[in-house]
């Protein structure tokens, strides 16, 4: 077991007014899984990422790294953003961009070379090292962010819905990309997304959430044939059956959810944003 | 209109206007006949005889060193300062009264009380007054540049577990550079006023002395020479600025430019 969530829980706030963003929630990821979070919209899937990824505290349970209790960002994990645009550099070039984590590793300059020049050769942009980012395209500039991450060797990938902002087409692109990457590199992937069928699609398991305080409502093992292909495993009968299994769990948690809750927990994820004491850098 | 017809109106009104204001002035002065109002052409030639080039290292030298120094103090000042108190909340609690209180003190007031505590009115004198009052637009406005990071980019070097000073040095001071640029810019054309200000008030060379001495000697064409010299300056300081700036804010522009706000 490589990553083991127990009793994670995170409230803002105090008292009536506290918003429970995550109630108890407990899995766990084995080494090489590929597991997918999906949830209710608003079900606070980013402050459990968040929190998995220590940069925020839980206000109950712990998370458990190869054994290890995760306080902080933990040094085998690298998380990819859904705002590419907003987690990449302006100022750098793609390859700065990169090799900005290595810098504070124990390398020698040629191994971080080559880290970074295979990292941006598996994602397909070796030709467009020295761009910025801003002169990419939106699945270009994700493909970046996650170039970065592989070239960090990480144990385990934590993305947070990384192909939301991406257009669908590029969206089939990247979700093939990471397959392959995943691969390619042996990592283990936990991945938030509000999309079903991407969920099913690149999975070894779902994770469904409840709706806010949330909790894991099921668990889903996903046993479609590798490799996975867009057209193939999409017209594969069990594809269809566990995608609406899954979309019938979700409905069921919106509709008892209502409107209210979501606003409130994204409100307090907001507020939480700025931790007091300034922006600790 | 056509656009050739409105190009060429435009261009006309930008080469007309001055020639005609220039001619104008110099009718009105001509008219007038007042030595307190030299024609433009009179200036011209005073300003050639003052600074083009003979007096140039006697006046225009003094003054544009006290400027540069002083600007540069107060840039590094402002910056070594600014960072720190925009990412404490602490710091800014604490500083703010005394920054709000000190900045808000007109140079004027505070030009005797430069020249007693360091007893001169040489170069370091005027410097110190210069960078005293050139910190402040820096100083500000790398605080807000430094509390405006976008919360994302500094999540991203928390989970890279990117060490404090590489964080500050790759991630905060780029991030705050467009906003400490807009500072510094204010603090160029400030530091022109201060140290015409403080030559003016008491000094043996530079710019500001000319101002002086043609006062009290009723000497008007030096006067209007040390004016135009000084609008001069500012001109070209503030075009050299914007070159610099245009250069080390490239990143800047183009990001602005291909990413929607």
């Amino acid at each position: 077991m490589l990553l083991e969530i127990k009793g994670l829980g995170k409230t803002y706030g105090t008292g009536p007014t506290a918003t429970h963003a995550v109630g108890d929630v407990s899995f766990s990821v084995d080494e090489g899984e590929f597991v997918c979070v999906v949830g209710p919209s608003g079900c606070g899937k980013t402050t459990l990422l968040k929190c998995i990824g220590g940069l925020l505290r839980p206000s109950a349970g712990e998370v458990l790294l190869r054994g290890s209790p995760v306080t902080g960002p933990p040094e085998r994990m690298a998380l990819v953003f859904q705002e590419y645009s907003r987690s990449l550099m302006p100022w750098m070039s793609v390859r700065s961009n990169v090799l900005l984590p290595l810098r504070h590793k124990k390398l020698s300059k040629r191994e971080r070379t080559s880290l970074v020049e295979d990292a941006l050769g598996a994602v397909g942009l070796t030709r467009f090292m020295d761009r910025y980012p801003w002169q990419l395209s939106g699945g270009m500039q994700q493909r970046v962010a996650i170039a970065r991450a592989l070239a960090y060797q990480p144990s385990i990938l934590l993305m947070d819905e990384p192909f939301a902002s991406v257009d669908a087409q590029t969206r089939g692109d990247l979700e093939d990309l990471v397959l392959q990457v995943r691969d390619e590199f042996g990592i283990t992937i936990l991945f938030v997304t509000h999309d079903i069928d991407e969920s099913v699609y690149l999975s070894d398991r779902v994770v469904v959430l409840t709706h806010s305080p949330t909790e894991v409502k099921e668990l889903i093992p996903v046993e479609l044939p590798k490799p996975r292909d867009q057209i193939a495993t999409k017209a594969e009968p069990d594809f269809a059956q566990l995608r609406a299994h899954v979309y019938r769990l979700i409905k069921r948690e919106q509709d008892v959810q209502g409107v209210v809750a979501p606003q409130a927990v994204e409100v307090a994820e907001a507020e939480a944003a700025v931790p007091p004491g300034g922006t600790a850098v | 209109m056509s656009p050739r017809l409105y190009r060429t109106l435009k261009i006309s009104a930008e080469i007309a206007v001055p020639i005609l204001l220039l001619v104008a002035w110099q009718l009105y002065t001509l008219a007038r006949d007042d030595p307190k109002f030299p024609t433009p052409t009179t200036i011209a030639g005073e300003f050639q005889d003052l600074f083009l080039f003979s007096q140039f290292d006697t006046h225009v030298v003094p003054s544009l060193e006290r400027i540069f120094v002083g600007f540069a103090i107060a840039v590094v000042i402002g910056v070594a300062l600014g960072i720190p108190l925009g990412l404490s909340r602490i710091g800014r609690s604490a500083a703010m009264p005394h920054i709000e209180y000190w900045r808000a003190i007109p140079p004027p007031a505070l030009l005797p009380i430069s020249i007693i505590l360091l007893h001169s009115i040489g170069n370091t004198q005027k410097i110190s007054f210069i960078a005293f009052f050139c910190i402040f637009p820096v100083l500000l406005n790398t605080i807000d540049g430094v509390r405006a990071i976008e919360p994302t980019l500094i999540d991203t070097a928390r989970s890279y577990r990117i060490p404090t000073h590489e964080r500050i040095r790759r991630i905060v001071f780029p991030a705050a550079l467009p906003q400490i640029f807009a500072g510094m810019r204010t603090s160029l054309a400030l530091a022109v006023i201060v140290m015409v200000l403080s030559e003016y008030f008491s000094s043996t060379d530079g710019v500001g002395y000319v101002l002086l001495i043609s006062k009290n000697t009723f000497e008007f064409k030096p006067m209007w020479a040390a004016i135009l010299l000084i609008g001069i300056l500012g001109y070209l300081l503030n075009a050299l600025f914007l070159l610099v700036e245009r250069h080390v804010l490239a990143w800047h522009r183009g990001w602005r430019a291909a990413t929607p706000q």
